[in-house]
C-alpha cells in the first residue's frame, strides 16, 4: 500500500478495465475461430473471465488506505449535504465565521500588544527601573542621575543601564524653525536596547563628556524625520544644525522600524544627556530608566541588587544645600520597582484586553450552542435516513464519525471565512484604536493568530459536533417505521436543546450586564464636570521662548503677553490666555510642590505636595473654569510683584473648610530660603480633572506666570506655555494661521507646536472607555441576537413537532390565544432559568472588569434590571412569533396530513 | 465454492499461482489471456480457473516489482497488455521453485516412506 498508488488508483482502474476488455475480445475472437456464433462466443468468453466488476473491486481494494478512504467519503457526503441544505449551511457557517472571526481579531490585538516580545533583540532581558517612595506621598518617584551612576558602577545584574526622558527641541538650520519631538538619553540606553543605526553612528561613552550644556553637541535623527526634513538625503551625516539655538552635528539616522517604547508622539530627534558627576547631588528625581539584565538574571535579582545599592547611593553623594540631609531621604523609604520593559510599555490596557478576550470567547460559546442546536434539529430530520442506513449494515460508529466530519467541514469553512473577517476587523481596530492602546504597530494577522483561528475552529467543531454525535450514538434501536412519527421519543433531545438555550441566555445576560456597566461608565464620565467648558471651542498650542533670543526673564513674560494681545485681536477670538500646562495633557506636564500654609505647624516635616501650574490673567475665563470666590490674577499683580495665588475649591475645603474661609489666607512654596514669601489667596476656582475624567480632581495651586523669589529663582517665569484661545474657529486652519502669524510677528524663530483643541484632549481621556464600550457593545449585541435566534429556534421546533397535538386541541375547541400563551410561557421559562444562571455568573465575573468601571458599582441594580427586562422582552418576542404560527394551525390540514 | 474467493487460489497452495505466472513469463512477455490459457493447458486442464481471478494476481506481482507491464498488440491484432519478468522476478522464481521442490520432496517422503 502506498500513497502514490492510493492517488493513482483511479487511472489504474481504467487501465485494468481496458485489460479485461482486451481479454474478452481475444477470447471472443478465438471462440469464433472455433466456430461459435459471435453471440455465443462473447457469452462463453464472459463466463470464462468471471465477474469483471468483482475483479476490479478486488484490485481497487488492494490500493486502499482505509481510514483516509472513509474520511474522504464522509467529507464528500458532508459537502454534498451542505450543498443540499444551503439555508442550514449558511446559518451555521455565518454564525461560526462571526464567532471565530471576532475571537481571532481580538486575539490578534492581545497577541500584538500583550504576548509578542518587544521588537528588540532578546527583549526578555530588558527591564524598566522605577521606584516608589511611600514616605513622600507620591505614587511614583522618578530616578536621580546620581542613582544612575551608583547603579552603573556598583550593579551586579545589569549589562547596561541608562536614563532617558522626552520633550522637544527647536531645530533651526533646515527650512522653517520647528519644534521636533525629542528623546533625551544617556549613551547606554540605545546599547541596552540593542539597536543599530541605518546611517552613521550612535552615541558612545566618549561623547558623554561633562559640559555645562545639558545635551551633547550631536544628534541622531529618526527615519521619519530624516525623510520629512531632509528628503532621505544620505549626506545628512556631518551636517550642522541648531537645536535650541545651540550648534549640533547630525551623527546618525535610526532605521525605519525603530520605535522607542511607547513614546507618543514618536521621537524625531535623539539627543545625548551629558552629566557632570562632580557637580551632581542627590535629588533632581527627573529621569526614567531602563536596563538590560545579564543573561540568567531575574527581575527579583534586579530588585534585590538595587535595594542593596540604595544605602551605598545615599552615602556616596552630597546632599543639596537647604535640605534636612540624608535623614530626610531615608524618611522617603525609597523602594525599587523593577519590571519587564514590556509591562511598562503595555501599561494598564492588559486588564481591558483580557476582559475583551473573555467576552468574545463567550460569544463563541453562544455561537457554538446555537450551531449545536441547529445540528440537533438537522440530525432529528435525518433520523429516518440514519435508520435506513443502520438497517443496511452501517455501524453506529460510522454514523457518529460522519456527523463529526460534517461539523469539522462546517467549522473549517466557517473558520476560513472567520479569518477573512478577522483581517478586516484587525484593520479596523488598528485604524480606530485609541492612542492609549500601545504597540498598535505590532498588531497583525501573523501565523500565530492564524493558528489560533484554526485551533478555535477545530475546538468549536468538537464543541458543537460532539453533542449531536453522542445523541446519535445513544439512540438505540432506531426503527424504520417509528422514525417518521417519533414525537414522544424526542423528549430527551428536547431537554438537550433546552439546556443549550439556557446556556445561551445565561451567557448573553453576562455580556449584556458587562456592556450595560460600560454604558453607565460612559454616561458617568460624560456627566463629570471636567472643570472647563465647551471644549470644542478652545484651541491650545504650545510656544517656547528660547533663552538664546530672550535672555531676560521679565522680557519672556512681556513677549508672551505681546503674542496674546495679537491673538486676542484676531477675528472670532473671544478670549486668549496662557498657562504652563492645560488639563489632560498627560504626565509630562505634571508639576508638584510642597505647599506651606501660614499658621500651620508642620513640626519639622514637609507639608503634602500639591499639584501646581502657572497661569496668565484670563486663563480661567478662556478655558471655562468657574470662579467660585474672589478674583482672577491681573497683569498689574504680575508686573507689580503682588504676591498672590489662586487655589482650587477642594484644596480650600480641605484646609479651611470652605472657599470663603480660604480667601485672604497665605501660602508659600517649599523653597526654604526665606519666610516672607507668603502669597495671598485672592481667588478660588472650581475643581478641574487635570489628569483624566476617571481620576479625581487633584487639589491645585495656580501661581502667576511671573513671580519674584519663587522656587529658588529671583524672577521665575515659564518659557514654555500653552496658549488657550476661545473661538468659534477653534481647530480650523484660519485660526491656526492667524495664531502662527501672530507668534512670528513677535519673534520669527519661535515655533508653534502641539496644536490641538481641548476637545481632542477630552476625547483622548474618554478613549479607553469608548473603545471598551464599543467592543463590549458589539459582543453583547451579537450575544443577544444569537440568544434570540436560539429561543426562536427551540420554540419554532416545538411548535412544528406538536402541530398534530395542536390540531387536535384546536379541533376539540381550545382557544388560539391559550395555545399562543402556552408556547410563549415555555420560551419565558427557558429565559428565566437562563437568566438565573446568568445572574450568578455575571455577579462572579464582573469583578474582573472593576478596573474599567467609573461611577458605577459592578452590582449596579439599574443595569441588572434593565438587562433583565431587555432579555425578557426579547425572549417574549422570540417565542411569540412561532407561537402565533401554532395558533394559526389548520386542524383539518394537520389531522389529515398523515 | 464460497463467493469472493478466487477459484484458482482455493485449490492451490498459497503463492502457487504467483509461481506459475512467473514460470510462464520466463518464456517471454505474454498478455493475460495467454497466461491464463497457458496455465490451463500446462496443467493438462487439472487447474480449471476462472480466468478473471488471474488479474488481481498480476496486479499484485506488478506492485511487488516482480513483473512489469506494457501495452502491445496481440497475435490477432488486438490491443493487449503484456507482462514481462523483471530481474527481481527472475530471482524470486528461482527461490520459490527451490523452496517448492523442497516442500514437494518433504511431503512426498511423508506420503510414500522410502523402503530402503
Amino acid at each position: 500500500m502506498s500513497w502514490r498508488r492510493f492517488f493513482r488508483r483511479a487511472s489504474w482502474d481504467r487501465d485494468r478495465a481496458a485489460e479485461l476488455r482486451s481479454y474478452l475480445e481475444i477470447e471472443t475472437d478465438e471462440n469464433i475461430a472455433r466456430g461459435m456464433s459471435p453471440d455465443a462466443a462473447r457469452r462463453v468468453a464472459h463466463l470464462k473471465l468471471g465477474n469483471t466488476v468483482r475483479i476490479r473491486e478486488e484490485i481497487y481494494r488492494m490500493n486502499t488506505i482505509s481510514p483516509l478512504e472513509t474520511f474522504g467519503r464522509d467529507l464528500r457526503l458532508a459537502l454534498r449535504g451542505m450543498r443540499r441544505r444551503p439555508g442550514f449551511t449558511l446559518a451555521v457557517v455565518l454564525t461560526l465565521a462571526l464567532g471565530i472571526g471576532a475571537n481571532t481579531a481580538i486575539f490578534g490585538v492581545v497577541d500584538g500588544v500583550l504576548i509578542k516580545p518587544l521588537a528588540y533583540p532578546n527583549a526578555g532581558e530588558l527591564v524598566s527601573i522605577k521606584q516608589v517612595a511611600p514616605g513622600l506621598n507620591v505614587s511614583e518617584l522618578a530616578l536621580s542621575a546620581t542613582q544612575y551612576f551608583t547603579y552603573r558602577d556598583e550593579g551586579r545584574v545589569f549589562q547596561q543601564i541608562g536614563l532617558y526622558g522626552d520633550g522637544g527641541r527647536t531645530i533651526t538650520g533646515v527650512g522653517e524653525p520647528e519644534q521636533a519631538r525629542a528623546l533625551f538619553l544617556t549613551y547606554d540606553v540605545l546599547q541596552a536596547l540593542g539597536v543599530k543605526p541605518q546611517l552613521g553612528r550612535l552615541f558612545t561613552e566618549a561623547d558623554s563628556t561633562p559640559s555645562a550644556a545639558p545635551y551633547a553637541p550631536m544628534i541622531v535623527l529618526t527615519h521619519a524625520y530624516w525623510q520629512r526634513r531632509f528628503g532621505g538625503d544620505r549626506s545628512v551625516i556631518g551636517r550642522r544644525l541648531l537645536a535650541d539655538s545651540a550648534p549640533v552635528e547630525v551623527i546618525g539616522v535610526m532605521p525605519e522600524g525603530f520605535r522607542f517604547l511607547d513614546m507618543e508622539p514618536a521621537a524625531e530627534v535623539i539627543s545625548l544627556i551629558t552629566l557632570d558627576r562632580s557637580r551632581l547631588r542627590i535629588g533632581g528625581f527627573g529621569y526614567r530608566s531602563l536596563a538590560r539584565l545579564k543573561p540568567g538574571a531575574t527581575v527579583a535579582d534586579a530588585n534585590a541588587d538595587i535595594a542593596r545599592m540604595l544605602p551605598i547611593w545615599l552615602n556616596s553623594w552630597p546632599t543639596p544645600p537647604n535640605t534636612a540631609g540624608r535623614q530626610e531621604y531615608e524618611k522617603w523609604r525609597i523602594t525599587p520597582v523593577v519590571q519587564p520593559l514590556k509591562d511598562e510599555v503595555v501599561g494598564g490596557v492588559g486588564d481591558m484586553l483580557w476582559v475583551l478576550m473573555a467576552t468574545i470567547g463567550m460569544v463563541l460559546l453562544i455561537a457554538c450552542a446555537n450551531v449545536a442546536n441547529l445540528m440537533l434539529v438537522r440530525s432529528e430530520s435525518r433520523r429516518q435516513e440514519f435508520a435506513v442506513r443502520t438497517a443496511l449494515g452501517a455501524r453506529r460508529s460510522d454514523i457518529v464519525r460522519e456527523v463529526l466530519v460534517e461539523s469539522l467541514a462546517l467549522s473549517v469553512v466557517g473558520g476560513a471565512l472567520g479569518i477573512a473577517l478577522a483581517y478586516a476587523g484587525l484593520t479596523l481596530v488598528v485604524a480606530t484604536a485609541p492612542t492609549t492602546l500601545p504597540r498598535v504597530e505590532d498588531i497583525s494577522l501573523d501565523p500565530r493568530v492564524v493558528t489560533f483561528a484554526i485551533v478555535v475552529s477545530l475546538f468549536s467543531s468538537m464543541l458543537f459536533g460532539a453533542l449531536p454525535a453522542l445523541k446519535q450514538a445513544a439512540q438505540h434501536g432506531a426503527s424504520l417505521g417509528g422514525a417518521a412519527r417519533a414525537a414522544s421519543t424526542s423528549r430527551e433531545r428536547q431537554r438537550t436543546r433546552n439546556a443549550l438555550v439556557v446556556v445561551q441566555v445565561a451567557l448573553a445576560l453576562v455580556l449584556l450586564v458587562a456592556s450595560g456597566l460600560m454604558i453607565r461608565t460612559f454616561v458617568a464620565l460624560l456627566n463629570v464636570e471636567p472643570g472647563f467648558a465647551a471644549a470644542g471651542d478652545v484651541q491650545t498650542a504650545r510656544v517656547w521662548v528660547p533663552p538664546q533670543q530672550v535672555p531676560e526673564a521679565e522680557r519672556v513674560t512681556r513677549t508672551q503677553q505681546e503674542i496674546l494681545d495679537k491673538i486676542a485681536a484676531l477675528p472670532g477670538v473671544k478670549a486668549a490666555a496662557f498657562a504652563s500646562a492645560v488639563p489632560m495633557e498627560g504626565p509630562l506636564r505634571v508639576a508638584f510642590t510642597s505647599v506651606f500654609v501660614e499658621g500651620k505647624d508642620y513640626a519639622g516635616t514637609t507639608p503634602p505636595r500639591r499639584r501646581t501650574k502657572t497661569v496668565s490673567p484670563g486663563y480661567f475665563g478662556a478655558i471655562g473654569t468657574r470662579m467660585i470666590a474672589g478674583r482672577d490674577i491681573t497683569w498689574s499683580d504680575i508686573y507689580g510683584g503682588a504676591k498672590v495665588a489662586i487655589i482650587s475649591e477642594n484644596f480650600a475645603r480641605e484646609v479651611w473648610g470652605s472657599p470663603a474661609a480660604a480667601l485672604g489666607q497665605r501660602i508659600r512654596d517649599s523653597a526654604p530660603r526665606s519666610t516672607d514669601l507668603w502669597r495671598e489667596i485672592v481667588g478660588i476656582v472650581e475643581d478641574v480633572h487635570e489628569d483624566a475624567l476617571y481620576q479625581a480632581a487633584p487639589p491645585f495651586v495656580y501661581w502667576p506666570v511671573m513671580m519674584e523669589n519663587f522656587n529658588g529663582n529671583t524672577l521665575f517665569v515659564s518659557r514654555a506655555v500653552n496658549l488657550v484661545i476661545r473661538s468659534d474657529e477653534a481647530g480650523r486652519e484660519s485660526l491656526l494661521n492667524g495664531v502662527r502669524s501672530a507668534v512670528s510677528s513677535v519673534n520669527s524663530s519661535m515655533p508653534v507646536f502641539l496644536v490641538r483643541t481641548m476637545k481632542d484632549l477630552y476625547d483622548a481621556s474618554m478613549a479607553r472607555t469608548s473603545f471598551a464600550l464599543i467592543m463590549l457593545g458589539i459582543a453583547a449585541a451579537m450575544a443577544l441576537v444569537l440568544g434570540i435566534i436560539g429561543i426562536y429556534g427551540v420554540i419554532a421546533y416545538v411548535v412544528a413537532q406538536r402541530s398534530r397535538e395542536i390540531g387536535i386541541r384546536l379541533a376539540l375547541g381550545a382557544a388560539p390565544v391559550q395555545l399562543k400563551r402556552m408556547f410563549v410561557r415555555q420560551g419565558l421559562v427557558l429565559t428565566a432559568v437562563g437568566a438565573g444562571v446568568g445572574l450568578v455568573t455575571a455577579i462572579a465575573l464582573t469583578q474582573w472588569m472593576s478596573s474599567l468601571l467609573f461611577g458605577v458599582e459592578r452590582l449596579d441594580p439599574p443595569t441588572y434590571a434593565a438587562v433583565l427586562s431587555v432579555l425578557a422582552m426579547a425572549a417574549a418576542m422570540a417565542s411569540y412569533v412561532p407561537a402565533r404560527r401554532a395558533a394559526a394551525v389548520d386542524p383539518v390540514e394537520t389531522l389529515t396530513a398523515e | 465454492m464460497p463467493r469472493g474467493e478466487s477459484p484458482l487460489q482455493s485449490e492451490t497452495p498459497q503463492g502457487t499461482l504467483d509461481m506459475l505466472v512467473l514460470r510462464i513469463l520466463v518464456m517471454g512477455p505474454a498478455h493475460g489471456h495467454t497466461i491464463a490459457h497457458a496455465i490451463e493447458r500446462g496443467s493438462e486442464d487439472v487447474l480449471q480457473i476462472e480466468h478473471g481471478s488471474l488479474y488481481p494476481a498480476l496486479h499484485r506481482l506488478e506492485n511487488r516489482g516482480w513483473i512489469a507491464s506494457f501495452w502491445g498488440t496481440s497475435d490477432n491484432n488486438r490491443k493487449a497488455k503484456y507482462y514481462r519478468l523483471t530481474p527481481t522476478g527472475r530471482k524470486q522464481l528461482a527461490a520459490q521453485t527451490t523452496r517448492w521442490e523442497e516442500i514437494v520432496r518433504a511431503i512426498g517422503r511423508i506420503l510414500k516412506p522410502s523402503t530402503e
